[in-house]
């Protein structure tokens, strides 16, 4: 199915990846945010509601997060797609519902601009440490998708890709975006609405009477009926059965849950996206995600100039985890580095992967900023002249760090 | 590859002026201009900068670390990012409002009386599109023709005529000041 071209804005602008995002969200379908505005996403609902409602599209500024999450799975259920946005303690308090989300099956997506943490942490400036969070933030067991966008341009277009697979999945989807790429402002190109491809709602179609909410199909997802259209619907977050009502056998739970993360795993190469630069020869493979991996570039194009073999592997998405291309590169890569705006994520899932073939060295960052990409090439150079094995993550010492933590550094404004 | 800081104060179009020339150079210059725009949690009215990198190739690392042109609409935009100019810089400044320091290194200045133009041409507030027009006689950041078509699209339509009639009035006091630099005979 093709966009509608009613919500297309197609054109070439200068936005910056928040707006993007939002006009994103116009393309693919979204007719329903919900959320309660929070730097620095606040743009993202802005440009969702300078023009969603001329087509029929709403924004509803909840009481907070929770019942934002909340209205944006009720939404979802009366049969229209439908996003929150957030940032920070914003998507916290969202944690809850998440679980809820995939325990229901509910396709939907959520969009985070990181922002620097812990708390309140530093509203306005940039982090990357929500990643575990997007993982495992909710209770109980369940897979997601999330992507971790580098541009404007990939803001508008992987947000049309999250409300795709959320679809066709019927999983929530993280966008992990952070306050450099949300406040960043480049040249985005908005298609015609007949290049965008559009992921279809799965309606269920047949006999009403016969219609059970959570069968699934041959591909592990059931279809969907919409809230109020003489379906028997039943919803609820404890365990179910194939109707929808409560059941509480360890037999169910396990074929239950198991179809919950089988139906993201066993489709996971559809799924993961790479972008895969140099890495056959490679001694040194740095794998980053988000706006570090687009600074990154800028550290490997140095260290190449020092002569050093490096490529890299860009993480798209980041869940569900590239678990296989990772130990297939650790067969010949002599160590990984992971440059990531927290003091060690996804450099654990590396290491996991790599399962000790290789050295690993983590180059971290406190947030509030992005990683000076000399540092990057120092720590590619570091791990290229590094022979003797290192057992788990290497912390490798920033410029920044030894700055602050070894002296010389002043208070600026 | 160029790295610019615009500094002022909130309401002056700090942040216009580098979308502006992001706009110009990336859309209808076929360059690639990335602008980022900083503020603190205090956020509007104080002071107020934008930064902008123009590459002909993709720009990878966002912010300034050395800025080649500053931009400066405020004295306190001027003595913060002042610093961050490197020593082959070029300085662009409101002369009524900025009094600077003896320029460090080589540092190349260009005064203008921007508000000043912008309130005889009818409206203060486009003394950022004077001062627009100024840098683009004075810099090689963006064409004139680009900066052309990108002020209309970034200022409301009953706006556009002033908005042209500010860049044009910028952009030829800035002629006019290379050619006195290059003959000061004349």
């Amino acid at each position: 199915m093709k966009a509608n071209p009613k919500h297309v804005l197609t054109g070439v602008y200068y936005i910056d990846g928040d707006v993007a995002s939002g006009y994103g969200a116009m393309a693919a379908g979204c007719r329903f945010i919900a959320g309660y505005p929070i730097t620095p996403s606040t743009e993202a609902f802005e440009a969702f509601c300078r023009w969603g409602p001329q087509v029929g599209a709403m924004f509803i500024q909840m009481e907070d997060e929770l019942g934002s999450i909340s209205a944006v799975v009720g939404a979802v259920w009366s049969g229209i797609k439908s996003m929150t946005i957030t940032s920070g303690p914003g998507y916290s308090l969202m944690m809850e519902t998440i679980g809820y989300g995939a325990m229901l099956e509910t396709p939907f997506v959520l969009l985070n601009i990181q922002r620097g943490g812990p708390s309140t942490g530093v509203p306005t400036k940039t982090g990357q440490a929500d990643m575990m969070q997007s993982r495992w933030g909710s209770h109980g067991d369940y897979e997601l998708i999330a992507f971790a966008p580098e541009s404007p341009q990939e803001m508008f277009d992987y947000t049309i890709r999250a409300f795709n697979l959320a679809e066709k999945y019927r999983c929530p989807v993280m966008i992990m975006s952070d306050e450099c790429v949300g406040h960043m402002t480049e040249k985005v190109v908005i298609p015609e609405a007949d290049k965008i491809d559009i992921e279809p709602r799965r309606f269920y179609t047949g006999p009403p009477e016969q219609y059970l909410p959570f069968k699934p199909d041959p591909d592990l997802v059931p279809k969907m009926a919409k809230a109020g259209d003489g379906f028997k619907l039943y919803i609820t977050g404890l365990l179910h059965d194939e109707k929808g009502h409560p059941v509480s056998n360890e037999e169910y739970s396990m074929k239950y849950v198991k179809r919950l993360v089988d139906k993201i795993r066993l489709n996971k190469d559809k799924i993961i996206e790479l972008k895969e630069e140099n890495t056959e020869d490679a001694d040194i493979v740095v794998v980053s995600y988000g706006i570090s991996s687009r600074v990154a570039v800028k550290g490997v194009e140095i260290a190449r100039q020092r002569g050093i073999k490096v490529g890299a592997l860009r993480l798209v998405t980041v869940w569900p985890f590239p678990d296989e291309k990772i130990a297939e590169l650790a067969k010949k890569t002599k160590a990984f580095v992971v440059p990531e705006i927290n003091y060690g994520q996804v450099v654990f899932d590396v290491a996991r992967c790599v399962h000790g073939q290789s050295n690993i060295v983590l180059v971290p960052h406190g947030g509030a900023g992005v990683h000076n990409p000399a540092d990057i090439a120092d720590a590619i150079e570091y791990a290229a002249k590094t022979d003797k094995q290192i057992e788990g993550v290497v912390e490798f010492k920033t410029r920044l760090e030894k700055l602050v933590f070894e002296g010389g550094f002043k208070l600026k404004e | 590859m160029a790295e610019i800081r615009f500094a002022g104060y909130g309401g002056q179009g700090i942040i216009r002026s580098g979308i502006i020339v992001g706009k110009a150079a990336s859309i209808y210059d076929n360059k690639h201009g990335t602008m980022s725009q900083s503020f603190g949690p205090e956020a509007r009215g104080g002071a107020c900068s934008s930064q902008l990198v123009v590459s002909d190739s993709k720009v990878l690392y966002p912010y300034i670390t050395v800025a080649d042109i500053l931009v400066a609409m405020s004295q306190a935009g001027y003595d913060k990012f002042e610093a961050e100019l490197g020593d082959d810089g070029l300085l662009i400044f409101d002369e009524d409002l900025v009094e600077p320091k003896s320029p460090h290194g080589n540092i190349k200045t260009f005064a203008i009386p921007a508000t000043r133009f912008a309130e005889q041409l009818g409206k203060k507030i486009v003394a950022n599109v004077v001062i627009l027009g100024f840098f683009t006689a004075i810099t090689d950041v963006v064409s004139y023709e680009a900066m052309k078509k990108a002020i209309p699209d970034s200022v409301p339509e009953k706006a556009i005529d002033l908005n042209m009639k500010a860049f044009e009035h910028g952009y030829n006091f800035g002629l006019e000041l290379l050619k006195k630099q290059k003959d000061p005979q004349k």
